[in-house]
């Protein structure tokens, strides 16, 4: 255990993971209660092409996600998101044009950079090669996030639970919607950059869609969140180091580890509140029988 | 551009558009843009198994694929769909990277399994290609009526006695089928863009079904050849092309009728 936490690239790979599990809690709530799953799904997608640019330019990969997640999210708001009808398409839409240009990029950073290990590190994430660097863009981006959505909290969750009855109470939907894309960007650039464009999905709806089934507050369901994502990430980042020595030297990406916790934890979630709900059920019948004359 | 090596590409391409446009039109009035999205990544693992194990990549695609869509509808049915898709889209990727992990080539696999290879496709990919594009298409025409049906109304097709779990079953078979053909050539993401570009773009244009399946077709199938050939002269992924084509049919289309509905008003007022 000693050896774990004192090796740096798990220190660094900590930090991170850390950061990318309670911004991806806090924003994933909103996302799930607004249906916006597809949505922030895309963006981590579209924000590959970012990843893959930013070894192309040299630039930190971290602007790369952020600038790409930013500017699909503003073409998605362009195309028509407010739709509801018509968000899937426009979402399909800017999605397929991003994964275009990251074909693009990921092509011409092998054939022009020989990095080879850019579609890797882009698409599935290397936690454990991220640069000390990153740690505190990480970070700032994290306290951005969470001050934005401390600032304007009860706005944002009454537009995601309600639109119109937002509107009604005079709060924007124009500027709560383009709010929310500005941190869903920022959450999924920290994701992304934690475990991989395509994988980022994972942390931002799994732990969200799981937590909100055990709470229905909204607070409560971020924290919730919290725990479920903190804890995947950490046992994720533990196994992965361990399974080093499990499989004799062919450590299993840390990646595929966090993916699978998550996975399993929704579907106790899904299936352990179906199950008390059934007893809770149960419960109300025998006692109203029991009211019954 | 029309050598012997590049035929193969061009009848692949032919056939992967045509039932991508058939498929797509439903994908598209179902509004199941994320299901097509997740499965054909759903399968990418498939392929990946099968490269590690030594067996035929078509016999891994099909057999994740078909995973793919039977976990979907059981995660649709315990929690929210979008959420499901979703989560599961991650899982079937991971297992992706694992599995591409223990190979050798791992960087250059995850590119052309997403990305797609368009070059070197021999005789024995091209078979699979051509008798799924073939069934697909059948089975696409024999159900058409009542897919359109439970698609477009799904109570009044409830009311002739479609069964709406049984049409999503098969709609999600065929999308699968689509996917494990298409995906070892035009690679797991390229699959998705075909599926979804060229019929959103038709059904801006109309919205009478044989011809806006039939602007999807014509879409289709002139993104896919645009699309192979700039990447034959240009080197660039073939990608790219077809995203860029999409995207930009799907706006220029966008663009149009919102400017002729501009017009129209003007146009009725001065007829008065």
């Amino acid at each position: 255990m000693f050896a774990f936490l004192s090796s740096q690239p798990v220190q660094t790979a900590l930090i991170v993971g850390s950061c990318a599990a309670l911004v991806s809690a806090l924003i994933g709530v909103f996302t799930v209660l607004r249906g916006n799953a597809f949505a922030g799904h895309a963006l981590a997608d579209v924000s590959s092409a970012g990843g893959a640019a930013s070894f192309l330019w040299g630039i930190s990969p971290l602007l790369g996600f952020l600038g790409m997640a930013w500017i699909a999210a503003f073409g998605m708001e362009f195309l028509g998101v407010r739709k509801a009808r018509e968000r899937d398409l426009a979402t399909g839409i800017v999605l397929g044009a991003g994964l275009g240009l990251s074909a693009l990029f990921l092509y011409l950073d092998v054939t022009t950079t020989s990095t080879t290990g850019a579609a890797v590190s882009v698409m599935f994430g290397s936690l454990f090669a991220i640069s000390q660097g990153l740690i505190w863009p990480a970070i700032l981006a994290v306290l951005a996030v969470f001050l934005l959505v401390g600032l304007f909290y009860r706005p944002l969750i009454l537009t995601a639970v309600d639109p119109d009855l937002a509107t009604l109470r005079g709060v924007s939907p124009r500027w709560m919607g383009l709010l929310q894309l500005l941190v869903l960007g920022l959450a999924v650039a920290v994701c992304a950059l934690a475990i991989g464009a395509v994988l980022a999905t994972a942390l931002l709806i799994g732990p969200a869609g799981a937590a909100i089934r055990l709470s229905r507050r909204p607070a409560q369901a971020i924290f919730w969140a919290m725990i479920i994502a903190l804890t995947a990430v950490w046992l994720g980042i533990w196994m992965a180091y361990e399974s080093y020595y499990w499989f004799s030297g062919n450590a299993w990406p840390v990646s595929f580890f966090v993916v699978v916790l998550i996975f399993l934890f929704y579907l106790l979630a899904m299936f352990g509140s179906s199950w008390s709900q059934k007893y809770q059920c149960r419960g109300i019948a025998s006692l109203r029988r029991l009211q019954e004359p | 551009m029309f050598s012997s090596f590049m035929i193969n590409t061009w009848i692949a391409g032919t056939a992967i558009a045509l039932v991508a446009a058939l498929v797509g039109y439903f994908v598209v009035i179902r509004h199941s843009a994320f299901a097509a999205h997740a499965l054909p990544l759903g399968a990418f693992p498939g392929a990946a198994a099968a490269n590690l194990l030594g067996v035929n990549p078509f016999v891994g695609l099909l057999v994740f694929v078909g995973m793919g869509v039977l976990l979907l509808r059981q995660l649709a049915r315990i929690g929210r769909r979008d959420v499901g898709t979703g989560l599961l889209l991650v899982l079937f990727l991971g297992v992706g990277a694992l599995f591409l992990s223990m190979t050798s080539e791992y960087a250059p696999e995850v590119f052309s399994l997403l990305f797609g290879e368009m070059l070197g496709v021999s005789d024995a990919d091209l078979w699979p290609i051509l008798v799924i594009s073939a069934l697909v298409t059948v089975v696409m025409i024999t159900i058409f009526r009542p897919l359109l049906l439970d698609s477009s109304f799904p109570d009044l097709a409830a009311l002739q006695g479609i069964s709406a779990a049984r049409m999503d079953l098969i709609f999600l078979s065929l999308l699968a089928l689509v996917t494990a053909s298409a995906l070892p050539v035009v690679g797991a993401f390229l699959v998705f863009t075909l599926l979804v570009g060229p019929p959103a773009a038709a059904q801006s244009l109309s919205i009478h079904p044989l011809r806006s399946l039939l602007l999807a077709v014509i879409f289709a199938e002139s993104s896919i050849w645009s699309a192979i050939a700039l990447s034959y002269w240009t080197n660039w992924p073939i990608g790219f092309f077809v995203g860029m084509l999409g995207a930009g049919l799907f706006t220029l289309v966008r663009s149009y009728r919102h400017w002729s509905q501009r017009q129209r008003p003007v146009v009725q007022v001065s007829g008065l």
